[in-house]
């Protein structure tokens, strides 16, 4: 086997130097403290094994924190870069690489680890369970995600970062044009997250739809459940579809085919096509639980019942269908004819029409409300002017005839952050002070919240809002530097002291979970919020079989109802039973190295080593079909035990309502 | 607080519409009748979004503001309320109405865009062919047998017929003063009618992503009266050289060039938009830092083994193609 060990290691660079060491010092501190506090059985124990949703759920989390970081970072370096005209500070390849790193992180290992992250929380407690239909599917979800997720971050470091942008596009990303592994790292590491994910949409659908609470048909299950629902549904219609495209992109890069490539008749448009026909559904699919999300938060802060249930429901499933049809939006300027792109013109356009229902059902959820200015509430209400101007650009862009002036143009950028950033971040900044006491059993501080609130909300508006003029200006995207001439450099430099602030309010969000984690006080209620919902009919944070008795639902905001009428919100010893609970199981985690493992020879196209280390993924699929272990019960005298720990505490579940 | 900044963010969408003029907006002063129909599409739509914004804007602040949490007001508990039929069909109604408002011009300018613009039918369009490769664009003016790189002469007040396609990458041809873009691909041909009111100097670049030398892949229109455009033409047919084959492999390769000027046309030998061209690729000139893969023989390839690489300094390799203009000139191996 031909290895290039001087190649390996990416070299020259004082930045990525710095990095290197940086990661060398991390693992040795991960590594030291952990043996040196003698945590090692505990990591292994209560998170590298566990099937726990809400453990899983909380290492998703954890993840996109990670992530954020990271992609937070490369966001600074190209700000940093394109503040001044004629800039030095990153040369062409670096910042080509970064901006595809960043794009890609943000996407798909920050957005999305945050909201399957919050659904895996959430939704089990939502609908009255004790877990998702398939706990160690879930595990499995997780670790190929964690995976995928490593394998393309040590990109930059060792053999070198894609460099094709988020879309990569052919022929530039196939080998003729790229012929460093870099952008195998995108095929590869995504493809093995992606079935992660994959896996994720298929476990949602069959909790929801089959592990609902006695009592709860759809019709009454919680908004974030039912974006939850739908979002899990495209996601096993989309991500086939980029599974498929990511498979022949690898057969382009590593053995020579021409499914995409310049020579022998490849077509560069059908990657084009496969991506979006992916890549468009996937913006909804960060999308839809955010907006799940918001209507949660809205609705417990106005101390109301969502306006207009009925026709947010319909508007998501229009959304979702919808956002199966737009993809072509993404390449008008491809010279598909007049007719194709009315079509897709109109199609775009049209989805503003539901969400324009949702903006309009959240404003009137509020009317007549009493709305309560929490942090999280902050969020939901800082979403709703900035979301507008993402909605109403979008629209704009969606006019084909219009869009050929703003294609691959700042204003396209300041678009799509003016849409993932209010709808996804504010989102899951929203869900993770609304859920943070359910997942801890302390809370955020709300003084700290607010300065995140306003630092990230202001800091936002100046980094993106002069992007929308520098995009009118004939400023294009993806391009490292400009020149003095062309007269871009005043707004540039004030989206770069934007981007300050923004991640100055970042920090503080970091510090707030760090102070209180340290400081916050531990005994909160269950129910901290007056909310509405089953997640808070238990403890917090919640135990591990989530309710003692499955509660029965009769209505929609189920646990509101419950408060007001003063029923079911008692436990009587009685109705205790033995619970019936999954095993934890080493095996996903085992999983997840070795197609990291696999994943790693692949991107370094040493195919002998990648067959072997497949062996390894195929016992792991052995040992799994003679695994006979279907779980343990939990006996009636530790539930009472646990149970009587929290409700000792609050002297039952409180109620507010008169 | 909160009311500042909603109207901070009004007054930003609202300026570029009350001073166009003052702004260097390229997309809100065409310098042609193409991309002035867009701006007047674009100027269409803001209105109407506009509307949209204040709108929601007003009745967020309005109701943001009536019914927060006083300390006066801690007994009110809300209604129970579940929607209204009524106002639910109003605000699916209305945005559908603005939907059809936008789509109806769209689609008419989106069909007006495709032919020559109106008062020019009946003139017989300028050809030129639009070669993009890697960093630079090609122009060939086959009826006039020149060909330029990095820059473009155009009659004013004719239309001009923009036949575009790749030697390579996916690239996209703007000129934002005259009309909107259309990707250029190889061994496809797409089509942009660009007409200049007047004479002028504009910008024109790639806007899709295509490596390393992207960023400087721009070219300069220059719209001139008929006499001077002949008269140009005239100039180069008598005084430029003539582009060999050995020539346009080299301009092909991944450089910068700075403006060159050809007595005939590559289009003699070599048409990238034909289905069946020869791919000109250079796996070897594209290496930057980091680990390569194995590289692909390609049997349609016209150069594969002509691109020898001077040395193999591979990491600063693309210091060189950035800083170098001209680079390249030592690598033809023929």
């Amino acid at each position: 086997m031909d290895i290039k060990w001087n190649e390996i290691l990416i070299t020259g660079d004082p930045l990525i130097l710095g990095s290197q060491i940086a990661i060398v010092l991390t693992v040795i501190a991960i590594v030291g403290g952990l043996t040196y506090f003698k945590k090692w059985g505990w990591l292994w124990r209560e998170w590298l094994t566990t099937v726990d949703h809400k453990k899983i759920g909380i290492m998703y989390i954890l993840s996109g924190v990670l992530m954020f970081f990271r992609g937070g970072i490369d966001g600074l370096l190209m700000k940093a870069q394109t503040a001044r005209p004629e800039m030095n500070f990153l040369d062409a390849q670096h910042y080509n690489e970064i901006f595809t790193t960043h794009g890609v992180i943000m996407i798909l290992f920050m957005a999305m680890p945050f909201l399957i992250g919050l659904m895996n929380v959430v939704v089990p407690l939502q609908i009255g369970a004790r877990d998702v239909a398939f706990p160690q599917l879930n595990a499995l979800s997780f670790w190929l995600f964690f995976s995928g997720a490593m394998l393309f971050n040590i990109s930059f470091v060792v053999g070198g970062s894609p460099d094709a942008g988020w879309t990569s596009y052919f022929p530039l990303a196939g080998k003729e044009f790229s012929p460093g592994v870099g952008n195998n790292y995108y095929a590869i590491a995504l493809q093995i997250a992606g079935l992660g994910t994959l896996m994720t949409g298929i476990n949602f659908i069959v909790t929801i739809l089959k592990m609902r609470t006695k009592g709860m048909t759809l019709i009454k299950m919680p908004m974030f459940t039912w974006t939850t629902l739908i979002t899990s549904i495209i996601i096993v219609a989309a991500f086939p579809i980029f599974t498929v495209a990511l498979a022949l992109m690898t057969f382009d890069r590593l053995y020579g085919t021409h499914f995409f490539t310049l020579s022998s008749g490849g077509s560069d448009m059908l990657w084009a096509n496969l991506f979006w026909l992916w890549g468009h559904p996937e913006v909804y699919i960060v999308i839809l639980p955010a907006f799940g999300i918001f209507s949660e938060v809205i609705a417990t802060f106005s101390r109301k019942s969502l306006f207009g249930y009925k026709s947010m429901v319909v508007s998501i499933v229009g959304i979702a269908l919808l956002s199966l049809l737009v993809w072509v939006h993404h390449f008008f300027t491809m010279d598909a004819g007049p007719a194709v792109n009315s079509v897709f013109s109109i199609t775009t356009m049209l989805i503003a029409v539901p969400t324009g229902v949702k903006i309009f059902n959240w404003l009137f959820t509020m009317r007549k409300g009493r709305i309560k200015f929490t942090t999280a509430m902050l969020w939901a209400l800082g979403f709703i002017p900035n979301f507008v101007i993402g909605g109403v650009t979008g629209v704009m862009l969606g006019m084909a005839a219009a869009d050929y002036q703003y294609h691959n143009t700042l204003f396209l950028v300041a678009h799509f952050h003016y849409v993932l950033i209010p709808g996804v971040v504010f989102a899951v900044f929203a869900g993770l002070y609304y859920w943070w006491p359910k997942m801890f059993g302390f809370m955020l501080n709300e003084k700290l919240g607010k300065y995140h609130f306003w630092l990230f909300v202001i800091g936002f508006n100046i980094t993106f809002m002069p992007m929308f003029f520098l995009g009118l200006q004939g400023a294009v995207r993806r391009a490292y530097t400009y020149s003095a001439e062309s007269g871009f450099a005043p707004l540039f430099l004030v989206s770069a002291i934007g981007s300050i602030i923004l991640a100055l309010g970042f920090a503080v969000f970091c510090y707030n979970i760090y102070w209180s984690f340290r400081y916050a006080k531990r005994n909160v209620s269950s129910d901290p919020w007056d909310a509405r919902t089953l997640e808070w009919a238990t403890a917090s944070p919640v135990q591990f079989y989530n309710f003692a008795v499955l509660p029965e639902v009769k209505e929609i905001d189920a646990f509101w109802h419950m408060k007001k009428r003063n029923s079911g919100l008692v436990l009587k010893e009685e109705e205790i039973q033995e619970i019936h609970m999954p095993s934890n199981s080493g095996l996903p985690f085992y999983m997840a190295v070795v197609f990291g493992i696999t994943g790693f020879f692949l991107v370094f196209e040493w195919h002998m080593a990648a067959a072997v280390a497949a062996i390894g993924i195929v016992i792991g699929l052995i040992i799994r079909s003679f695994d006979y272990d279907d779980g343990y019960h939990v006996p009636v005298e530790e539930i009472k035990n646990i149970e009587s720990k929290w409700r000792k505490v609050e002297g039952g579940v409180k109620h507010h309502v008169g | 607080m909160k009311l500042k900044k909603v109207f901070a963010l009004f007054g930003a969408i609202i300026f570029p519409l009350l001073s166009g003029c003052e702004t260097n907006m390229v997309v809100f002063e065409p310098q042609g009748p193409a991309a002035r129909s867009i701006t007047q599409l674009i100027n269409w739509s803001l209105l109407w979004m506009l509307l949209v914004v204040v709108v929601v804007f007003a009745l967020f602040t309005y109701i943001v503001w009536k019914y927060r949490e006083k300390p006066d007001n801690m007994d009110y508990e809300p209604p129970e309320e579940h929607g209204s039929t009524v106002l639910e069909i109003v605000w699916t109604a209305i945005p559908i109405l603005i939907v059809i408002a936008l789509t109806i011009p769209t689609v008419k300018t989106l069909y007006d865009l495709e032919k020559p613009p109106k008062g020019y039918e009946d003139q017989e369009p300028l050809v030129i062919h639009v070669t993009s490769a890697d960093w630079k664009w090609i122009f060939s003016y086959p009826e006039e047998g020149i060909e330029t790189v990095n820059y473009v002469n155009i009659p004013e007040d004719r239309p001009i017929l923009f036949k575009l396609t790749s030697a390579g990458t996916m690239q996209s041809f703007w000129i934002p003063a005259l009309a909107g873009q259309k990707y250029t691909m190889n061994r496809m041909e797409t089509e942009l009618y660009v007409v200049a009111d007047h004479p002028g100097s504009y910008l024109g670049r790639n806007t899709n992503f295509n490596g390393r030398g992207y960023a400087h892949m721009e070219f300069e229109v220059l719209a001139q009266t008929p006499q001077e455009f002949e008269k140009w033409v005239r100039e180069v047919k008598e005084t430029a050289p003539k582009l060999t084959k050995e020539k346009y492999e080299e301009i092909l390769l991944p450089t910068h060039l700075g403006r060159l000027t050809f007595s005939n046309t590559h289009l003699d030998w070599v048409n990238h938009a034909d289905a069946n061209s020869k791919t000109y690729t250079n796996p070897e000139a594209y290496k930057t830092h980091g680990y390569k893969g194995k590289i692909f023989e390609e049997e349609d390839n016209y150069k594969n083994d002509a691109y020898t690489p001077k040395s193999n300094h591979g990491h600063h390799e693309h210091e060189d193609v950035n800083e170098n203009e001209s680079h390249g000139g030592g690598h033809h191996g023929h």
